[in-house]
């Protein structure tokens, strides 16, 4: 392992985390939920009535953060390296995986870890694992 | 009041995505990516959402009703399964494969980006299959039901 110090960005890092901290505790503070955007948009598929508003508001709010970002100044980089064809899988197992495991980064890994769920934190290193050997298998047996 | 909450916590988690780099899937990937040139900011991002996040949590722990007198309905299970880690998994190499998870998916369609939207359908497409098999599972330890349906 060679640390890339050249990409390593500590202050935006901890600020925006902070700043997802902040949503997170805001959500729990006010709305009484976790915020998790795997279950609150995977709960659209399953619409029960008084239970849809709440999650549409959730995922226009992440829909519309960019949107306003653009109006006010240009918007950091983002580079999507991966092909259509590893898109669409890789969206299929996010779509499927976060269901049966019941979270993803941000109701595992923030929330529940936050809240030292043991659930969360063994979903948490279950999908850092998996994504660390991914990425390896892609990268350096794969690419190599 | 309790819709309007839900956008602004949405809004403001979009923001913290896009200001941690989170929304950048070759940022995620760089962190993913132990044996290249590791970028650990990542790992600071969930030390900041978490140092925050935990006071949260912890004040509401006792709460039965939030700030707005809404239920707390935060989950209360502890019991680590199969299902739980096998999804995991299955999370973490679609994750791993793109360097996109639910939150940054949704942030990239608000860019208006293909290949976010691309991402976005196929999660969704992903979601609408687990809902399906379901159902199915549902349907098959109650046969009162099937016939019904």
């Amino acid at each position: 392992m060679s640390i890339a110090w050249n990409a390593f960005t500590p202050a935006s890092a901890l600020i925006g985390g902070a700043i997802i901290g902040a949503a997170a505790a805001l959500f729990a503070v006010l709305n009484g939920r976790i915020a998790g955007v795997s279950g609150i948009l995977g709960g659209l598929a399953r619409p029960q009535a008084g239970d849809v508003s709440w999650r549409i508001a959730f995922v226009a709010g992440l829909i519309a953060a960019p949107l306003a970002w653009g109006l006010l100044a240009a918007l950091p980089e983002i580079r999507v390296d991966a092909n259509y064809f590893a898109l669409a899988a890789a969206g299929l197992l996010v779509g499927v995986g976060t269901r049966y495991g019941g979270g993803c980064t941000s109701g595992h890994g923030v929330c529940g870890v936050s809240r030292l769920s043991p659930r969360s934190i063994a979903a948490t290193l279950a999908f850092m694992a998996a994504g660390f050997a991914t990425v390896y298998v892609v990268r350096h047996l794969i690419g190599s | 009041m309790y819709t309007a909450a839900s956008f602004a916590a949405g809004f403001v988690f979009g923001l913290g995505l896009l200001v941690a780099g989170m929304a950048n899937p070759v940022k995620v990937l760089g962190f993913l990516d132990l044996a290249g040139a590791w970028d650990p900011s990542l790992a600071l991002v969930m030390a900041g959402a978490v140092a925050v996040g935990a006071g949260a949590f912890a004040f509401m722990k006792k709460r039965t009703r939030t700030l707005l007198g809404a239920p707390v309905l935060l989950p209360g299970a502890r019991r680590i399964d199969k299902r739980l880690v096998l999804g995991s998994l299955v999370f973490g190499v679609g994750w791993g494969l793109a360097g996109i998870c639910p939150g940054p998916a949704l942030v990239l369609a608000g860019t208006g980006s293909a290949k976010g939207l691309v991402f976005l359908a196929a999660m969704i497409v992903g979601n609408l299959a687990f809902e399906f098999f379901e159902k199915k599972k549902r349907a098959a330890s109650d046969p009162a039901q099937m016939q019904s349906s």
